[in-house]
């Protein structure tokens, strides 16, 4: 395989109709709406800015302690706390597109009606590229199951969120890996009119703090986060890809370099985001963008898009095949020979 | 998009790290952070190294900043070894590089007009009152310092504590150094005498809501510099909340890296720590969400 000079790699990125610059997104929850983050680099560089997860009402959360430090991880129960989707729509979706950054909104909601609502507010404030469905919520309409645990409530939340939405934005299924079997979750989201999904949210942990004896978190459990979910993120994404390889994938779950990016998107994913890391590294996600273009100029790879879902492939065939000739820039042809 | 006033995250080399009986002092050559610190902001530090198991940056409140000097701009913490990341950091020697990420969060405001100032220090809390005593005394205002702990070896800065101010009182519980007794036993006393207009405090929660409620007793208005557990320290992970009433009367549970650490000590509902009140804004039934 030869070396491909990084500045030549081509990162564009298909997501479900829409062309990202790149495939290095922030995950929900860990960039707020981007405006801390842009003191340390310019988010618009990014492929997209996913937002922290937003409600129709303006939402306290959870009490303290939310947080425990866990090995290669952290737990966080936050409770979704947020403004709301008015003040969202007033504050954050128009400094993300006055600096000209992607904006994938997360919403979350506690019955299909909210969702509902959500997405309609959303598409009467314009500006979002891709409407993220966070469904790892409580249907209070069905014992407070979460939605994500159910195929046909989460397919319910999808329709609606589909139907609610402009034709040309694209709605993503963000899924929880505490399933039985997530091939068949995602498939009903698809077929409920997911143009793409977004594997994998966090994992239900806990810790005990072994002074007090009692729980750390003030809510008892909390959602596992960091290095230390990041092979069920790829199984996850594997998995998915394998059963739908024509669904676009955003993969996270534990990213913290360029080297673990591209282990998700040879998984299947088309793009990638950076979550619990950015809590360690205020400039991560521009960092592992900068890494992942390195990466993968050591591995040959010239356009970034040829590699999603290379692990699938049979064993024996090359991950990478050389680009003709003529493609390549006539300084390198000439280095080359 | 760094003006002179925003957060930087550099790469700073460790230049002196010691003992302060049973608290640590860290020195780092960071000279844009330095020459933006303001008393009473603080400093985010990842600990482990590069292959760390440990995710979080660990938040210190800035001693001194020191925008010259012969390491070109110096910033020195103190703080106390309480778990793996602190002992890793209690580890490094000078020469050292850590990841600095700061100044962060609001810092103490200055009276408009110069005042006679009451600073109240508890444990190493007292370690940001230096450089606020340092500005405020260069502004004119009459300083009083009181720092207190629960014995000699836990008490921060008293053998810098006479230069630093105009009077100086020292409590300890056991009363192996100074008074015996809590900094609360003397703060009415040195408001009285020294006709305090303003006062400002660093410490263990409970000593802040004691100093808060005592400050409004005698009519001062108190600035109190908040230490809550957080895991980014920019204002991104919302875990260091607490709950705070604004301008508005109305209670929010407000994030203390950005909206704090240092809050009017009489907007902070000290006695609702832990909690979120039932009359805040968003407050809800408790709704279990598995994740966000």
């Amino acid at each position: 395989m030869s070396r491909v000079d990084p500045s030549q790699v081509d990162l564009a990125t298909q997501l479900a109709g829409v062309e990202l610059a790149n495939p290095v997104l922030t995950a929900s929850g860990c960039a707020a709406a981007g405006r801390e983050l842009h003191q340390f680099f310019d988010i618009a560089l990014l492929g997209a800015v996913v937002t922290k997860s937003v409600m129709l009402h303006p939402r306290a959360g959870r009490p303290t302690p939310r947080m425990a430090e866990t090995a290669s991880g952290m737990l966080n129960s936050i409770g979704l706390q947020g403004p709301g989707v008015d003040a969202f729509c007033r504050h954050d979706l128009p400094w993300l597109v006055e600096r000209g950054a992607r904006a994938v909104v997360s919403i979350a909601g506690h019955t299909i009606d909210e969702y509902a609502e959500l997405a309609r507010r959303l598409r009467a404030a314009g500006g979002v590229t891709a409407v993220e469905v966070n469904i790892s919520c409580p249907n209070v309409e069905h014992r407070g199951e979460v939605f994500s645990c159910d195929p046909v409530a989460a397919a319910g939340v999808v329709a609606a969120v589909r139907r609610e939405t402009a034709p040309d934005v694209p709605v993503l299924a963000k899924l929880s890996p505490d399933v039985t079997d997530i091939v068949a979750v995602a498939r009903a989201c698809v077929d409920a009119g997911a143009d793409g999904l977004c594997l994998i949210n966090t994992l239900l942990g806990m810790a005990i703090d072994t002074d007090t004896m009692r729980p750390v978190l003030a809510a008892g459990t909390g959602g596992l986060s960091g290095p230390a979910i990041r092979p069920v993120a790829v199984r996850c994404v594997y998995q998915v890809h394998a059963a739908l390889p024509g669904v676009p994938i955003v993969g996270m779950g534990g990213v913290v370099t360029g080297v673990d990016a591209l282990e998700l998107m040879l998984a299947g994913a088309c793009a990638v985001s950076v979550g619990t890391a950015t809590f360690a590294d205020s400039s991560a996600p521009m960092r592992i963008l900068t890494e992942l273009r390195q990466v993968l100029a050591e591995r040959g790879v010239h356009r970034v898009a040829d590699i999603v879902g290379a692990a699938h492939r049979p064993p024996g065939e090359p991950a990478v095949t050389e680009p003709k000739r003529s493609a390549l820039p006539a300084e390198r042809r000439v280095g080359r020979s | 998009m760094n003006g002179r006033s925003g957060p930087v995250q550099v790469p700073a080399e460790v230049v002196a790290a010691s003992r302060a009986g049973a608290y640590h002092r860290l020195t780092v050559a960071a000279p844009a952070v330095a020459v933006r610190a303001l008393p009473g902001q603080f400093i985010a530090l990842a600990v482990g190294g590069p292959a760390s198991a440990l995710l979080l940056r660990r938040a210190f409140a800035i001693h001194r900043a020191d925008p010259g000097g012969p390491q070109g701009g110096t910033v020195e913490v103190v703080y106390a070894v309480r778990g793996r990341g602190t002992r890793w950091l209690a580890q490094r020697v000078a020469g050292d590089s850590l990841d600095v990420v700061g100044p962060l969060g609001r810092g103490f405001t200055p009276p408009p007009a110069p005042l006679p100032c009451t600073l109240v220090g508890g444990g190493y809390g007292s370690a940001p009152l230096f450089p606020l005593a340092a500005a405020l005394r260069a502004d004119g205002c009459r300083v009083d310092l009181v720092l207190g702990a629960a014995s000699a070896d836990r008490l921060f800065g008293a053998a810098d504590a006479e230069g630093a101010a105009d009077a100086v009182r020292v409590t300890t519980e056991d009363g192996s150094v100074g008074e015996r007794g809590r900094v609360t036993d003397v703060l009415p006393d040195v408001l009285r005498r020294s006709a305090a207009g303003a006062v400002y405090a660093c410490g263990p929660m409970g000593m802040l809501a004691a100093v808060s409620a005592l400050s409004a007793a005698y009519g001062v208005p108190s600035q109190c510099a908040v230490e809550e557990s957080m895991a980014c320290g920019i204002g991104v992970c919302m875990t260091c909340v607490l709950p705070v009433r604004g301008d508005d009367g109305m209670t929010r549970m407000v994030r203390s890296c950005v909206e704090g650490p240092v809050f009017p000590g009489e907007r902070v509902r000290w006695d609702d720590g832990g909690t979120v009140p039932a009359d805040t804004v968003g407050a809800g039934p408790a709704l279990r969400v598995v994740a966000g």
